[in-house]
């Protein structure tokens, strides 16, 4: 009876074969460490944002006049509005922990490398989307680092030369940040960027599944057709559509339920995480939700220091640290370019940074720091020292990428094993 | 690969029927143009609507200040659209001082275009006595501190009076000229005003513009 229910619906419908291409046969390498959780918790950060941000509009007031008022009516008012706000506000600095993490994870293992250019492109655009959704999210609650932050963000197209003016009030709705501009980023923030964000994240998925999960070692686990002995090859039953193009060889999982269970456990402990943040935590000491957005927004009155979030920090400074405004805004885009420019900066053809050159090891830890210092810079008040500092930094950051390009053309380095190790 | 095409030319069904390709081209270019066309027509409205609303050009309409009660030194503040527009009674000896720095500064001669002409000059302004300038940091919109009576040597010496953004730390004298190694690229702006009469600016419109 059940099964002729779901013959009839999968004869219609092939929920079944997306679910086993997908899920239940998908061959996932065996060696997939901790690294490859953030993708999925990813995922679910973004389901919570969906979710929350849908409960979040039943109440809030799109308006220069009502808008901050009807957060604390949220917050004060509304039963469970506070958890449901701090499940978002929390969750939007939780989405860009994640991100980032999973971003190095591509940059460690090579995952941007050859055949995964495209799915690294999507990437980038879901961060690109991501930034444009978390700054207008921020303008909402219409505080004084609201409005300021948006003021600051905003008039960065002023720079573009003989339009830039005219762009800014059209951006604006207005000669000023006001109420026209938070009701479009209302629209935008709730509508228009998360359908874009889940339509990316659909594409992510759907290229990371046709060209195969890379791994630490960077072996591939598909082989050419007719390479492998029945021996060499999976036990487990994977999907026809990737062993009728390939052999795959015996260092896989089935996705479902291997990887998706220990994806499941690093999620419980990412909850703990999230839980304590949201409740006993929620402002993270103003790097969360910054304190000057605790007053309603007032365009007379710029507070003393002006900070975006944390997560965009590391190109604020940048922006501050170069002294001219047009030159500063291209390098704080250009900082992003070079990110999404990675497959083709990096002329290496070995992935994993196990079996590349030392010189690239060190590269890409200094990277990660020259990155968190420069989040620092970009996030504490000004002093002098901070500039050159953030200078200095400015041209490590882009250095890294202008070094992998110099090395990883005749690189050293070890042979990569022709199974998974480990 | 080859077996997926676009073309309905490698239709089996097709080439047995006799093809006119100039005219299939010239109907697919002339469809493609029409529909772009359509496009085009369709964006402006969405486009559009992103302009000021007649409310917002409304609210951003001329203002008057009255000057005569501003002592000597001293700054007060106006709303033009939305922005605040300060005006400052300069004393002499202030305006003695304004010449003398011009080596500490970016465009001590206003050359960049950020003042009507008429503004073009020493002191920035029409009268030499009152200062007109948009009180909104050239680098990212902050809106900078009047810091006088020697708080602003703090931050250049032997310069008693100016303005100092807190955002970023860039400095200005007191015709809105910016100082050298700062952020902000450009001197403060000065809106387009003129004198309706010896104790009335009308901001926002300068005489002989429409």
């Amino acid at each position: 009876m059940f099964k002729n229910l779901m013959d009839w619906i999968e004869y219609r419908l092939p929920i079944m074969r997306v679910a086993n291409m997908h899920a239940v046969q998908y061959p996932a390498p065996r060696n997939m460490n901790f690294w490859y959780v953030f993708g999925f918790l990813a995922t679910i950060v973004l389901v919570n944002q969906i979710v929350t941000g849908i409960w979040l509009t039943m109440s809030f007031e799109p308006s220069a006049e009502r808008a901050f008022a009807s957060v604390e009516f949220i917050m004060r008012d509304v039963e469970y509005g506070w958890i449901l706000r701090y499940m978002h506000s929390t969750g939007a600095s939780a989405f860009f922990i994640v991100v980032y993490l999973h971003m190095f994870r591509g940059m460690i293992y090579g995952s941007y490398q050859k055949p995964r250019e495209l799915l690294w492109l999507f990437g980038m655009f879901i961060y690109l989307a991501l930034m444009a959704e978390a700054f207008m999210g921020y303008v909402l609650p219409w505080g004084q680092m609201s409005y300021w932050g948006a003021q600051v963000i905003v008039s960065l197209f002023s720079a573009i030369p003989v339009i830039g003016p005219d762009l800014v009030v059209w951006i604006q709705g207005d000669y000023v940040i006001s109420g026209a501009t938070l009701n479009r980023f209302f629209a935008l923030h709730v509508i228009a960027l998360p359908l874009v964000i889940v339509i990316l994240v659909f594409l992510h998925i759907v290229a990371l599944h046709e060209v195969g999960s890379n791994n630490p070692d960077g072996t591939d686990v598909k082989r050419k057709k007719g390479s492998l002995s029945e021996d060499e090859k999976t036990k487990f039953k994977i999907h026809e559509y990737y062993t009728d193009k390939y052999d795959i060889i015996d260092d896989i999982v089935p996705f479902f339920p291997h990887i998706v269970l220990k994806d499941l456990v690093a999620f419980s402990l990412f909850l703990i995480a999230f839980c304590y943040v949201m409740f006993f935590n929620p402002g993270m000491g103003g790097y969360f939700l910054e304190h000057p957005n605790f007053e309603i927004a007032n365009g007379l009155k710029t507070p003393e220091h002006i900070f975006p979030v944390w997560y965009f920090t590391p190109f604020y400074a940048i922006l501050k640290a170069v002294p001219h405004k047009l030159g500063g805004v291209i390098c704080m885009f250009a900082a992003i370019v070079a990110l999404a420019l990675l497959p083709w900066i990096d002329r290496g053809r070995v992935k994993s940074w196990r079996y590349r050159c030392g010189l690239h090891t060190w590269n890409l830890i200094i990277f990660a720091g020259v990155f968190i210092f420069l989040g620092y810079l970009g996030g504490t008040p000004q002093e002098a020292w901070k500039i050159i500092a953030s200078q200095i930094l400015t041209i490590m950051y882009f250095g890294f990428f202008f070094l992998l390009w110099i090395y990883s053309k005749n690189e050293k380095t070890k042979p990569v094993p022709a199974r998974i190790t480990g | 690969m080859s077996n997926v095409s676009l073309d309905a030319n490698d239709s089996s069904v097709a080439e047995s029927q006799p093809q006119d390709n100039n005219r299939r081209r010239f109907l697919t270019v002339a469809t493609s143009v029409v529909g772009g066309v359509g496009v085009v027509g369709v964006a402006i409205p969405f486009i559009g609507s992103w302009n000021p609303s007649v409310k917002a050009r409304a609210a951003g309409a001329d203002v008057e200040a009255d000057i005569s009660k501003i002592e000597p030194g001293q700054l007060i503040r106006v709303v033009w659209r939305s922005k605040p527009v300060w005006i400052t009674r300069r004393t002499p000896e202030l305006l003695e001082s304004l010449t003398k720095i011009d080596d500490l500064l970016k465009d001590p001669n206003s050359e960049e275009d950020q003042q009507p002409e008429f503004a073009r000059n020493e002191y920035r302004s029409l009268k030499a006595e009152y200062s007109v300038l948009v009180g909104i940091c050239t680098h990212l919109g902050c809106s900078p501190q009047h810091l006088k009576d020697g708080a602003f040597e703090e931050y250049v010496e032997g310069v008693p009076e100016g303005f100092h953004c807190p955002c970023h730390g860039s400095k200005f004298d007191m015709a809105g000229r910016v100082f050298n190694n700062v952020p902000a690229p450009l001197n403060l702006v000065v809106p387009p005003y003129m004198y309706l009469d010896d104790n009335t600016i009308l901001i926002g419109s300068e005489e002989g513009a429409a």
